[in-house]
């Protein structure tokens, strides 16, 4: 029993000094956050227009979840994560604390699911600019992206109008 | 109470719509009960969308229902706050009128606000520019937008507690296809692809 112990403590120190020597961040280095954020684009919106939404495609590259807490943009006085509802052909729309993101998975910031809310826009969002959009996770921090604007009615941040 | 209300509308709007779709198949036929007035059929049992108004244009004009006779209308009910749902819906009329090409002529696409305090007539009209020359945008006082609300089984509810600036509304989504008389053709939930769309529009023309 004793013999186990001491090896044990051998083997985990040893586990210990490995870690220190090859990984920078041995705490982190079992838990990845990786968060990639693609493809985020809005719809023009015109000037009297005081709100607009951004939609994007989060990947977690990483090995454990990690959720979208808040964004921030210079364009919008504040910024929401949302979610429409359809329920009994009555749209609504509902502001989420946190996105949950799992390893592995892509979550689609799309028309009619979830989107990024911006209220009280500062400048018309025009086609064909862009505008920076700060992404905050409960892990991977915070992620910056600039957000591409597409037509009025635009359904992708492909090429379609 | 709202959940209710949200509810019987919901329930009336479907009904009808499966009944106008049964008529429309043939699967139901009217007997007694049901009349045909100038090409447009009304259905015993199912409610009556639709009728007089007065309301203001994206151009600051007042218009009435008479304004829009003789031509079909295809009208949704939304606010320009909506960044999500509104936009899209506007997208698919706006996909459907340009698959219609010459005979999108004959259709009148329209916008009315369920947000009157914020829906300007300036903000209308930057919004309806924004989708398609021919989209009307309605507007108009709480009392003028409740009336046609009414009279359009329209269901809406302003965010309680909600931000003054920044509320939300809770809608109904369902675009209405009128015909050249003002009467209710049929009902296009949302979500339904703009060639299906047109495509009901065509039989109507």
């Amino acid at each position: 029993m004793k013999v186990l112990s001491v090896l044990s403590a051998a083997v985990f120190s040893l586990a210990v000094m490995v870690g220190v020597t090859t990984s920078p961040n041995p705490v982190l280095s079992a838990e990845k956050h990786e968060i990639e954020v693609e493809d985020a684009w809005s719809r023009a919106r015109p000037a009297t227009a005081k709100v607009g939404g951004a939609f994007m495609m989060i990947h977690n590259e990483g090995t454990k979840i990690d959720r979208l807490v808040s964004a921030s943009s210079p364009v919008a006085k504040r910024v929401e994560i949302h979610e429409s509802l359809m329920k009994d052909g009555v749209m609504s729309m509902a502001q989420i604390t946190d996105l949950p993101i799992k390893p592995g998975e892509k979550v689609m910031l799309k028309p009619g699911s979830y989107h990024v809310m911006l209220m009280g826009l500062n400048k018309p969002l025009v086609e064909g600019e862009m505008f920076p959009l700060t992404l905050k996770f409960e892990f991977a921090g915070e992620i910056r992206v600039r957000v591409h604007v597409k037509a009025a009615g635009a359904m992708s941040g492909g090429h379609t109008h | 109470m709202n959940k209710i209300f949200t509810l019987l509308i919901a329930f009336f709007l479907l009904a009808s719509a499966v009944v106008i779709g049964l008529w429309a198949t043939g699967i139901v036929n009217f007997g007694p009960g049901s009349s045909t007035a100038g090409g447009s059929t009304i259905i015993a049992g199912a409610p009556q969308i639709g009728g007089p108004f007065e309301l203001v244009n994206h151009k600051g004009e007042t218009v009435t229902e008479a304004d829009f006779k003789g031509k079909l209308m295809l009208v949704f009910f939304g606010y320009t706050y909506c960044p999500d749902v509104c936009p899209t819906e506007m997208q698919t009329i706006s996909v459907a009128m340009q698959e219609l090409g010459d005979d999108g002529n004959d259709v009148t696409p329209v916008f009315v606000s369920v947000d009157p305090t914020r829906d300007t007539t300036e903000v209308m009209s930057e919004f309806v520019e924004a989708f398609h020359p021919t989209l009307v945008g309605l507007t108009g006082t709480e009392e003028q937008i409740a009336d046609i609300k009414k009279k359009y089984r329209v269901y809406s509810q302003k965010e309680e507690n909600g931000d003054p600036e920044y509320y939300l509304v809770d809608h109904s989504s369902f675009t209405y296809l009128m015909d050249r008389e003002g009467e209710l053709i049929t009902v296009f939930s949302y979500g339904t692809p703009s060639e299906e769309m047109a495509a009901k529009i065509k039989e109507q023309l």
